[in-house]
């Protein structure tokens, strides 16, 4: 491992942690200036002036802002979330069973996608004009285009109803064996592999005709080397970067995009929980679920860029 | 000895697709016949455009882009490979036949190790083992003299220099041990110090192992040190086809004495005159963020309507000092006085005069132009910038400059992208004229024209030095144009001028180590050449 390789990662890490501060900074802003009022919400359209006065101030909704939000961030980083304001229960508690089933899902989602997307890319260079990779294209694009609601019902007519093979909902429950589990998760990880297999599929497929056109392709096929083994042996290390771009880029949409998909097959995830608490005015629970996919999303890109930084043989290798 | 690969009649078209309009089909070889027998080198010659590196490919029977071979046969050991199908083409490239590229820097996988690309043709074809494999590769290395043969493949190819790169290409080529090997254009990207030892090396490997080898190059001097037979192409055609030593030394057709007797641009030296029109003294200049001085207290002087030619190889700052003299990169110290007012450091600070009397010329003229621009529009700009110049006043000027760089008025209306390099050239120096100069820097602006095209920029160079009386600050890696060309040279090596004065005084002995083998690198055109220099070079280095 090089000097460089060392300082540019430590430079990432860095910088993600940069980004995740201000990330919360952002978070603790928007939920300040949500609208409503959640002393009102809790108590009701009927609450006395009194009442209310008395649940802000034992809520602490009147230190300042900045008090707040130093209090806040001192407690996440202990891993204590909060408590909910609508039922009391501590927020990291009712969290973890939610981000596991949401985290499950988008795991589901991506064995099946990534590895697709990446070989329908690769079908699609060797193929390239031609009619598989027209059809390919044609096809994500087309699924891709209709709304993950729209796909998910049309994916639930045809599968729960018409042909009645799975549950039209989608509930998992802590004592459900690990099959009823893959049961349960099949039609939101076909829905998501539709949403997210294009866009890996045609940055795959993009950043390989791009390396195609180098001269190092042509010395491969003056070699007498298969076109399947050019693309996967010489094009393929080269395009790493990109793709894993994109693949990082999907996989944190997985964890943090599910939220329709969720509400559609009435999957118990973080999208879900979030959704009923935003409707709630429970700020704490906004806050928190906010702050863990911000993590989620920062984690993924940076190690997607790390990843890159790794594949460069330059870097890895200095002269 | 028995035939290797016979050519008949072939014929070699394109599919050509415009960006604007339809496509169409053009022929660019136009029946080309010639033989090669084991253990032969046939040279291949010709200007860019003549069809020689396509011809070089059909021995693989492969097109680059949208060219395709559209008639004749190919036989490789008595077979017609082109009636072959791509499953038996993929048996004969990379065993039978094998190809060295040009630049072998973009050629070379950069992710793979150089070991895994040498052998991979050999595991391909299932010729032998891994290790095997990696034995004949370390064999080839050090036959083709490089470093560390036993670790130099473990190396990624940007960790080893251009020269080398070039050598582990030709080592990729032979260690499938094939019976025909394609070289095309394999020292044309290199340093002519480096050019000799790779040329050398190729040489020999091909001697030693008896393979049969194709030699594309445009330089008649090199070709005529490592081939049999030589074939001069034009367009596509036949030109001649003979024996090395007929052809080098008594050529029957016009064009090839023409390629034999180039560089007739020729000028006496002047003599130094009052004072000079460029001054640069004690200069050094580093990159941003960099802790070495590319330029290391340069010194040097230009006389009114005289040329002063910067040589050296590259990295050896030449090009920088071009950069801190127009301003594009300050010096860390040292003075450039110009027309006998100092030039500020950067660009920004310098008047709009010190910016019309300074021009630049460049190697690449199409990417120095706008190809969305004419003709006219591209020479009318720095007369409209400079002199205010418009309408018919501005069009009878254009019109002038175009009569100095010898084109005619149909050009006017034209974009680059229609025009021949030697004619894009032009175009920059009519560019760089409309501003009337007092010093015009070029950079290297024959590099990348053909010989014969090459010799007509600098005739020109030199009439419009003539007639306009303006200075050249003529950089330059090629040691036959300065002869042509300059009155004062100043050969550079690793940022430091090593020696500097008057052209005769320069190019006669005695020589400083450097300047004596940059000078006995350049190639000869005569047969045995080669060998007299690796001898003489053996026994001054056994002698010390």
């Amino acid at each position: 491992m090089s000097f460089v390789v060392i300082k540019l990662v430590s430079q990432r890490i860095a910088l993600g942690l940069l980004l995740l501060l201000a990330a919360t900074v952002l978070i603790f802003i928007g939920t300040q200036i949500l609208p409503g009022d959640v002393a009102q919400s809790i108590l009701g359209q009927s609450a006395t002036p009194e009442a209310l006065a008395n649940l802000r101030r034992d809520l602490g909704l009147n230190e300042p802002a900045l008090n707040r939000y130093f209090s806040w961030l001192g407690n996440a980083l202990q891993g204590d979330l909060g408590t909910a304001l609508t039922n009391g229960k501590d927020i990291a508690e009712s969290i973890s069973g939610r981000l596991n089933n949401t985290l499950f899902l988008a795991a589901c989602a991506a064995v099946v996608s990534i590895p697709l997307a990446i070989f329908l890319g690769l079908l699609a260079v060797r193929y390239r004009n031609r009619w598989p990779d027209k059809m390919i294209s044609a096809i994500t694009l087309a699924t891709i285009s209709v709304p993950e609601f729209i796909l998910g019902y049309i994916v639930m007519y045809f599968v729960a109803v018409k042909l009645q093979w799975l549950p039209s909902v989608a509930i998992v429950r802590p004592d459900m064996s690990v099959f009823d589990r893959f049961e349960a998760v099949a039609m939101p990880v076909i829905v998501l592999t539709f949403v997210v297999l294009a866009h890996m599929m045609r940055m795959t497929r993009a950043a390989i005709l791009n390396v195609m056109e180098s001269a190092y392709i042509e010395t491969a096929e003056l070699k007498g080397l298969s076109a399947f083994r050019i693309i996967a042996s010489h094009a393929m290390p080269n395009a790493i970067s990109p793709i894993v771009n994109v693949v990082m880029l999907n996989l944190a949409y997985l964890v943090v995009g599910v939220v329709v998909v969720e509400v559609v097959f009435v999957y118990p995830g973080m999208g879900q929980y979030l959704v009923d608490h935003v409707s709630k005015r429970d700020v704490p629970v906004v806050q928190a679920t906010g702050l863990i996919f911000a993590a989620v999303y920062i984690l993924l890109n940076t190690t997607a860029d790390i990843i890159a930084i790794l594949a460069n043989p330059r870097l890895r290798h200095p002269k | 000895m028995s035939e290797l690969l016979r050519v008949r009649d072939l014929k070699i078209g394109a599919h050509v697709i415009p960006p604007d309009g339809d496509p169409f089909d053009i022929e660019i070889v136009h029946g080309v016949s010639f033989d090669l027998k084991k253990g032969q080198v046939l040279g291949l010659i010709g200007e860019s455009g003549a069809g020689k590196s396509t011809i070089g490919l059909s021995a693989l029977a492969y097109g680059r882009g949208g060219v395709e071979i559209t008639g004749g046969e190919v036989f490789i050991n008595g077979s017609d490979i082109l009636k072959d199908s791509l499953g038996n083409l993929r048996k004969l490239r990379g065993h039978v036949v094998t190809y060295v590229s040009q630049s072998a820097a973009a050629s070379f996988n950069p992710a793979k190790k150089l070991m895994n690309q040498v052998t991979e043709s050999c595991i391909q074809h299932n010729l032998c083992s891994q290790s095997e494999a990696e034995e004949r590769a370390v064999t080839l290395f050090r036959k083709l003299g490089l470093p560390e043969p036993e670790t130099i493949g473990d190396r990624y190819p940007h960790q080893v220099s251009g020269g080398q790169l070039q050598r582990v290409m030709t080592a990729m080529a032979l260690c499938p041990q094939p019976d025909l090997v394609v070289f095309d254009e394999p020292t044309t990207a290199l340093d002519v110090t480096t050019q000799i030892d790779v040329l050398a090396a190729i040489k020999e490997a091909i001697r030693d192992t008896g393979v049969g080898a194709l030699y594309i190059t445009h330089d008649l001097a090199v070709v005529a040190q490592v081939s049999d037979q030589i074939m001069v192409l034009q367009n596509g055609n036949t030109v001649e086809y003979g024996d090395t030593e007929q052809i080098i030394n008594r050529p029957a057709e016009a064009y090839t004495q023409a390629l034999v007797s180039i560089r007739s641009a020729e000028h006496a030296e002047k003599l130094p005159t009052d004072a000079p029109v460029l001054k640069v003294d004690g200069i050094s200049a580093r990159y941003p963020g960099t802790k070495f001085d590319v330029l290391n207290d340069v010194s040097l002087e230009l006389r009114p309507g005289q040329t002063l030619a910067i040589v050296g190889e590259s990295g050896s700052g030449k090009s920088t000092l071009a950069r801190t003299i127009t301003g594009l990169l300050p010096q860390r110290s040292g003075e450039i006085t110009f027309d006998g007012r100092g030039l500020t450091q950067t660009l920004a600070e310098r008047s709009k005069e010190d910016l019309r009397e300074l021009q630049m010329i460049y190697q690449m003229a199409d990417v120095a132009m706008n190809p969305r621009q004419t003709i006219a529009m591209i020479i009318g700009r720095p007369l409209e910038f400079y002199f205010g110049l418009r309408g018919s006043e501005r069009d009878k000027r254009v019109r002038e400059l175009m009569d100095e760089i010898e084109l005619g008025p149909e050009f006017l209306s034209r974009y680059p992208a229609e025009l021949s390099g030697g004619q894009k050239q032009r175009v920059c120096i009519a560019r760089a004229l409309a501003a009337k100069p007092k010093l015009i820097i070029c950079d290297e602006v024959t590099s990348a024209l053909d010989p014969l095209v090459a010799d007509g920029i600098l005739k020109l160079l030199l009439n419009l030095q003539k007639i306009e009386g303006v200075s050249y600050l003529f950089i330059t890696h090629d040691l036959a144009t300065v002869k042509s060309i300059a009155d004062t040279i100043a050969v550079m090596h690793r940022g430091k001028v090593v020696r500097y004065g008057p052209k005769s005084q320069v190019l006669s002995p005695p020589f400083d180590d450097y300047t004596d083998l940059l000078l006995s690198s350049v190639p000869e055109m005569k047969s045995g050449w080669l060998e007299d220099v690796i001898a003489h070079r053996k026994m001054e280095s056994a002698g010390n």
